[in-house]
């Protein structure tokens, strides 16, 4: 009886069901799996020492290591200020709160060629900021590596708030309040109860701002240029190697940056399968 | 226990001062330091109207191709079983981990003057790099997650009772799918065609790899201001980059009704 029900409710025309599949995973294997293949077996193409001679070039590991170095700087400011930020819009009333909450989402409306064209009008040496900074603090932001945080920091910034914030939201106050009735100080109640349960959010959305940065274009062009040595980051690195032709410094370096990226949202996925399987 | 509200308070509004608000005014200075005409002329220049033109083409042919098969590929990932779906699940993000550069170098590596599949473009006669064909491929690629997901939250939430008790009832898999669960998505569906098209405007890194830049010919807004802006041709980049960061913005927030809607569509189920 219930094996009928079922036959009669399926879709009549197998034929139709296969060819909505055999469209969706086409156009998905064309528009997301193709790119991966093309970039890994382009680039190994040439070999494993091919690649690791492009890579061990001087302006090569310098760009790779200011990629990383000035992600893992802006992670470690957006952890903090996302976590503050979202803790403030979810635990305080005040007028603007709405305003601000929705400023938060900005920097994902903007283009993230714009940011870099608002950064440099802001801090570039003509501008009044920029100069101010250069010539009292000596302080270069543009063509610099502090251009490249503040503008990674600008592009990254709604990803640990908007992963925090629902956390919070949905906490259950009643261990807070438990610490509270026993005495303990706000900042205890803070740092031994609130945050151990943020934590996974917090970890998850700065990973996520991490491997994104790693890949950061539009942005960092404008803001740092195309020094070697100096402001040249991985993406640039790609982009200028690109233009001039010698595709397999590009291919390698894409290697490079595809496994740093693949690497940390595999690390996300995992730690967020393992907590599924805590819970 | 109130300076502790309002020191954190001050500490986050003057950190997003800084980081996000005071950018913004820059730009909106800086494009009208030489006042209003200056502005509109600037935008009035070939190159600038060609470039916005070129991008709405884009934008247009991505989100008519995203938004059918987006929806086709959302569809099979919710309402079909099979081998591997949580494997193409998890594949969705992968454009998220992709340098727009990277993708750019793909489609050279392709379609490039080496390029793997130059011989077929030739003998078809296609011009695909350095040319509009390849600027779209390019905008896809970078957008592909947004349509999908956003529909599959909402196919979730929407069930498959509704679509049941209509293929009962004798309608075909079209009707129902016209009929039942398109109303359904509707919002979503608008929301998803908004984001891709966002995104699509902002598309700088691949489009400009695979477009080689040519002056008033395949410059997209983004490569317009990114060439302005190396000539040192300030009023033009700035003006450019303040109408395309405004198109943005007002598009986002018209976008973000069509996103509460479809929010209050899945709570109510």
């Amino acid at each position: 009886m219930t094996t009928q029900t079922i036959e009669r409710t399926a879709p009549r025309l197998p034929w139709g069901r296969w060819s909505i599949r055999g469209a969706a995973l086409t156009y998905l294997a064309v528009f997301l799996v193709l790119p991966l293949i093309v970039v890994v077996v382009d680039g190994l193409g040439a070999g494993v020492e091919s690649i690791v001679s492009v890579v061990s070039s001087p302006i090569a590991r310098h760009a790779i290591w200011l990629t990383i170095w000035t992600g893992l700087v802006m992670s470690l400011i957006n952890a903090v200020m996302g976590l503050l930020t979202a803790f403030v819009l979810v635990r305080y009333e005040f007028p603007g709160k709405t305003l601000l909450n929705a400023v938060v989402d900005l920097p994902f409306a903007i283009p993230t060629l714009v940011t870099g064209v608002m950064l440099v009008i802001l801090y570039g040496p003509q501008a009044a900021i920029g100069g101010w900074l250069n010539q009292q603090l000596g302080w270069q932001v543009i063509f610099a590596p502090s251009g490249i945080i503040l503008a990674l920091l600008f592009t990254s910034f709604p990803f640990v708030v908007r992963s925090v914030q629902p956390v919070l939201i949905n906490l259950d106050r009643s261990s807070e309040e438990a610490a509270a009735t026993l005495g303990a100080p706000a900042w205890q109640i803070f740092w031994r109860v609130t945050l151990p349960a943020l934590l996974p959010a917090l970890v998850s959305g700065t990973l996520l701002s991490f491997a994104r940065a790693i890949g950061e274009f539009g942005a960092i062009v404008v803001v740092a240029g195309n020094i070697p040595l100096r402001s040249q980051t991985a993406a640039v690195y790609v982009y200028g190697e690109i233009e001039s032709g010698s595709q397999r410094d590009a291919s390698a370096m894409s290697l490079v940056m595809l496994a740093i990226a693949l690497g940390t949202m595999s690390l996300v996925d995992w730690l967020s399968r393992r907590r599924e399987v805590q819970a | 226990m109130n300076w502790r509200k309002w020191l954190l308070i001050s500490i986050v509004v003057g950190y997003m001062g800084i980081l996000i608000i005071a950018p913004l005014g820059a730009i909106v200075f800086g494009a009208f330091r030489e006042g209003a005409p200056a502005v509109l002329e600037a935008l009035q220049h070939p190159h600038v109207l060609r470039s916005f033109g070129l991008t709405l083409i884009i934008c247009l042919v991505v989100v008519s191709i995203h938004g059918i098969f987006g929806t086709l590929v959302a569809w099979v990932l919710v309402r079909h079983q099979f081998v591997g779906k949580a494997l193409v699940n998890r594949l969705l993000d992968l454009p998220f981990a992709m340098s727009p550069v990277i993708v750019g170098f793909t489609l050279i590596v392709l379609f490039g003057r080496n390029g793997v599949l130059k011989p077929l473009t030739e003998a078809l006669d296609w011009q695909i790099a350095f040319a509009l064909p390849g600027m779209i491929l390019a905008t896809l690629f970078v957008t592909l997650p947004f349509m999908v997901r956003e529909l599959m939250p909402v196919l979730e939430a929407f069930g498959r009772k509704q679509e049941e008790a209509a293929a009962t009832l004798g309608a075909s898999g079209w009707q129902t799918f016209r009929l039942v669960t398109f109303p359904a998505l509707r919002w979503a569906f608008l929301y998803g065609l908004g984001l891709t098209c966002a995104r699509a405007l902002g598309e700088f890194g691949a489009v400009l790899v695979i477009s080689g830049g040519i002056q008033g010919r395949t410059e997209t807004a983004t490569v317009y201001i990114f060439r302005a802006l190396d000539d040192r041709q300030y009023a033009g980049a700035y003006s450019a980059a303040l109408l395309l960061g405004a198109i943005s913005l007002v598009l986002v927030l018209v976008i973000d009704v069509f996103h509460r809607r479809s929010q209050k569509s899945i709570e109510q189920r």
